[in-house]
């Protein structure tokens, strides 16, 4: 398992190296000049020509990658165009922001759509599974700048239940220390203020957890199906063991395999598939941090902020691999 | 319907509860003492804040500042907040592009236009406690004039190499002189990126000065999370006595502009910008907001290059501009805020010419002068649709739509291109649309500011994206640039605009009146058509 383990890490080494080759080189594919995109529609072609030095963009692409590298080796990210600080500094409370917007999107999503999932096997062509795999199949094809907006206008405006937008309450902020406000709230003590963040992190929580929840629901409906139908079930149940146990200790644990994989993916498209969310509940998360980046053509914000995502999604598809041995024993790395 | 909206409340309703079910699970240390602790603890707050002094502000808007520093940015975002921390040496007018005193109370120009002396304020004070005199004004100067393009954008196009030198005779006089008659030069002054700054701030922060300003203005500059908010609150030494009227004002960036009038109509926000047009008639049946038309000082156009194909003649331009119904984009897509353009530049500006009739809508007129240029089937062409939302075109896609069916009519087919929108300007920029749709919201009020920066020759490559050229209009512009005459050049724009109307470079389509919305409870606040308000004066009941 161990040997194994470092294996599984060597091996991240090329796949993030083509990474950083494809994300290097999709950049430059965008069309349009950045010097000139910077500088504006009246910059004179000096000006853009000085920048274009300036930024490194003259030199061959294999000079510009390699040092690029050797950057990111050293830890540094390069400098944001539009802000001229160094994205190592200035990305953290972006990377906060969506990541405890994922967390509490994933949370939520393994809860009820793992739950919906196994009810649904177990009263196999009841009214309720019925009703949830077609609430499943509107949650897959739900489009979430609708779905958004229309949980704005129930839960904050006609019932005001929650906030519309935003991570706090401006008017009362949080002073961030990890940038994670729930961390943040509970570390000083202010209870009413992590009242507040949570209540901030509902809506955009459900509207990001749709789409994971329903496919969630509908592996382990499939999985939990399969399983069920297997003798050491049926000698589960003849011999009595209480329901729960038969679902939860016995079917859960030999249909979670592929519900796990399934979670993994999910997991890393959130973090960098939330700019839908981000934009609708003015979330200051990654997505639109590179959104705007992308606009501005701030070229070293886009590579480093999409290789991070990358990278949090390689590293969270680690883990679930390695967890598959821990869940079922009878998968060995060797 | 009805049907509908009831299923998915219940789908929301469980969906809600059961996420609720699970929270309290977690966290159930104590909840309802926690709760009440915090509901006297904001009201307590509230109380306070009502009580002393004017409150909190929030101002939503649609995206987040570059830059705090005025002098270096470009963006009418990144103004908004600045206007309300720094000053300029003279001011605009509350609502219109006059000019008035600001940080300078007197001024007077040199018969030859090449001396401007300005008699500044005594008694100003910068937010970090040094004094506002001529020193600081030409240190401001000599910055900006050390700058390159790149770095002081609007120093250099409205003065560039024009101004010499600015001297400071004595504590509370500085001089400038010019080596060129600027026609605009107070406007210019006036323009939010000439707002005054600390000198002993700027030699602090340097480069860091964009995170930590340090103006005159009436609010100081307190926190900024980027993409997130920017607070500034009162400043307590302010020159003018009473102002602001307000404690704090923060400007939250939500980019969706359905989503800002949500949290404006759930109270979260207080005052609004980049309303949809067609969200007006929601607002104003709500007791509990108002609308607020800002001034025009912009316009939309269809831009027709004049170097592609048909487009090239000019009886196919006025062909075009006979083809087009203003009075119903304006009522389908700007909810009557908005009033057709016959001009290249809004009524506003000196220099308007009245007497300039538009190209009435007559589609048989349209055709004849077809026929006339020999188009008598008509032709095919590209016409490009914006894909962003701007104040003067809420929706580019249905403007394009709605124009389309306008050639239809006539037997021009045109067909919707649309790019993102970096790469839409540049390949506009480069001459490579037929037509395109574009607009223009004027910096200072100045008619150069839109004939010569939008048609002039020496605009094709910036913001002549028509590549429209005409040497008589040219020499006109010029003469009228370095004129300091202003019934002299207020005839000569009058004239450049027979000429614009001839050539039709443009469909001019409207210059609107850009929304704002806010709670019932604001008072004096007053949008400026330039874009950025100054919030001084604004009360909160």
């Amino acid at each position: 398992m161990f040997s194994y383990t470092i294996k599984r890490v060597l091996s991240l080494v090329p796949v993030l190296l083509g990474l950083s080759l494809i994300v290097f080189f999709m950049i430059r594919a965008i069309p349009g000049d950045p010097a000139q995109i910077i500088l504006g529609q009246l910059a004179t072609k000096e000006a853009v020509e000085e920048l274009t030095k300036q930024l490194g963009l003259d030199q061959p692409w294999y000079i510009q990658y390699f040092t690029y590298l050797g950057g990111l080796l050293t830890g540094d990210l390069g400098e944001s165009i539009k802000t001229k600080t160094a994205i190592s500094q200035e990305i953290w409370p972006y990377l906060a922001a969506t990541i405890e917007l994922s967390f509490c999107a994933i949370v939520i999503a393994i809860v009820i759509g793992v739950n919906a999932g196994i009810i649904s096997a177990w009263y196999q062509n009841s009214w309720f599974d019925y009703i949830a795999m077609v609430l499943a199949l509107i949650g897959v094809s739900m489009p979430i700048f609708w779905l958004g907006l229309m949980e704005q206008w129930v839960f904050a405006i006609n019932l005001d239940w929650l906030p519309t937008s935003g991570r706090e309450e401006v008017r009362n902020p949080v002073t961030s220390i990890t940038n994670i406000y729930m961390i943040d709230t509970l570390l000083q003590g202010r209870m009413d203020q992590f009242w507040d963040v949570v209540k901030h992190l509902i809506l955009p929580a459900f509207a990001l957890a749709t789409i994971p929840m329903a496919i969630i629901a509908r592996i382990t409906r499939s999985s939990m199906l399969e399983v069920m139908r297997s003798d050491f079930i049926r000698t589960a149940r003849a011999k009595g063991l209480r329901m729960f146990w038969v679902v939860y200790k016995h079917s859960l644990k030999n249909a979670i395999i592929p519900v796990l994989t399934i979670i993994g993916l999910q997991t890393g498209l959130l973090l960098g598939g939330a700019i839908l969310t981000e934009t609708i509940f003015s979330w200051p998360g990654m997505g639109r941090y590179i959104y705007d980046a992308i606009n501005a053509r701030d070229y070293p914000v886009i590579q480093s902020g999409i290789l991070i995502i990358a990278f949090i999604f390689v590293m969270i598809n680690l883990v679930v691999d390695l967890l598959y041995a821990v869940i079922d024993p009878r998968i060995k790395y060797n | 319907m009805n049907k509908r909206k009831g299923i998915l409340f219940l789908v929301f309703a469980l969906l809600l509860s059961l996420a609720l079910v699970g929270c309290s699970g977690n966290s159930s240390t104590g909840g309802t003492k926690e709760e009440g602790e915090k509901d006297t603890g904001t009201e307590g707050t509230k109380d306070t804040e009502e009580g002393a002094g004017g409150g909190t502000l929030v101002f939503g808007r649609g995206g987040d500042s570059t830059s705090l520093d005025p002098a270096v940015t470009t963006e009418g975002e990144a103004f908004k907040v600045t206007d309300n921390l720094f000053e300029t040496l003279i001011n605009f007018g509350e609502q219109d592009t006059e000019i008035e005193p600001g940080l300078a109370t007197e001024w007077e120009t040199s018969e030859d236009g090449l001396k401007h002396t300005l008699k500044l304020r005594e008694g100003v004070k910068f937010h970090d406690g040094t004094d506002f005199n001529a020193e600081a004004v030409v240190f401001n100067l000599e910055r900006w004039k050390a700058g390159n393009a790149e770095q002081f954008y609007y120093y250099n196009s409205q003065f560039g190499d024009k101004i010499d030198s600015v001297v400071a005779v004595d504590e509370y006089t500085v001089e400038f002189n010019l080596n060129k008659p600027i026609a605009p030069f107070y406007k210019n002054l006036a323009m939010s990126p000439f707002g005054i700054a600390s000198p002993a701030a700027i030699e602090k922060h340097g480069e860091k000065f964009i995170e930590n300003p340090v103006g005159t203005g009436p609010f100081v500059f307190k926190e900024w999370k980027r993409n997130d908010r920017i607070t500034i609150e009162k400043f307590a030494d302010y020159w003018q006595e009473g102002l602001p009227k307000l404690d704090q004002v923060i400007f939250r960036s939500i980019p969706e502009n359905s989503a800002r009038l949500n949290a404006l109509a759930s109270g979260e926000v207080d005052l609004i910008d980049g309303v949809n047009f067609s969200d007006v008639p929601t607002i104003e049946g709500n007791p509990d907001l108002q609308v607020f038309e800002r001034p025009t000082l912009n316009v939309a156009y269809l831009g027709l290059t004049n170097t592609r194909g048909p487009l090239k003649d000019k009886l196919v331009r006025q062909a075009l501009n006979h083809a087009v119904d203003k009075k119903a984009l304006i009522e389908a897509f700007y909810a009557g805020a908005a009033d057709p353009a016959i001009n290249p530049m809004p009524p506003v500006v000196a220099g308007y010419n009245d007497a300039v009739e538009d190209y009435p809508y007559d589609p048989e007129k349209a055709k004849e002068l077809l026929k006339e240029a020999g188009y008598e089937n008509g032709f095919e062409m590209e016409l490009w649709a914006m894909p962003v939302a701007r104040p003067y075109m809420p929706d580019g896609q249905k403007v394009a739509e709605a124009l389309q069916a306008n050639f239809e009519a006539i037997g021009v087919k045109a067909k919707i291109v649309s790019y993102e929108w970096g790469t839409y300007l540049e390949k506009a920029n480069k001459g490579e649309a037929d037509s395109f749709l574009l607009g223009w919201t004027g910096d200072n009020g100045d008619a150069d500011n839109f004939l010569y920066v939008l048609l002039d020759e020496d605009a094709i490559g910036s913001n002549n994206y028509t590549y429209y050229k005409n040497s008589e209009l040219h020499e006109i512009l010029l003469k009228a640039q370095a004129s300091s005459d202003q019934a002299e050049r207020e005839e000569l724009y009058k004239q450049a605009q027979v000429i614009i109307k001839d050539d039709a470079p443009w469909i001019p389509l409207v210059h609107s009146r850009p929304i704002l919305a806010g709670k019932a409870g604001i008072s004096n606040f007053k949008p400026h058509p330039t874009g950025s308000d100054l919030l001084s004066h604004v009360e909160l009941k």
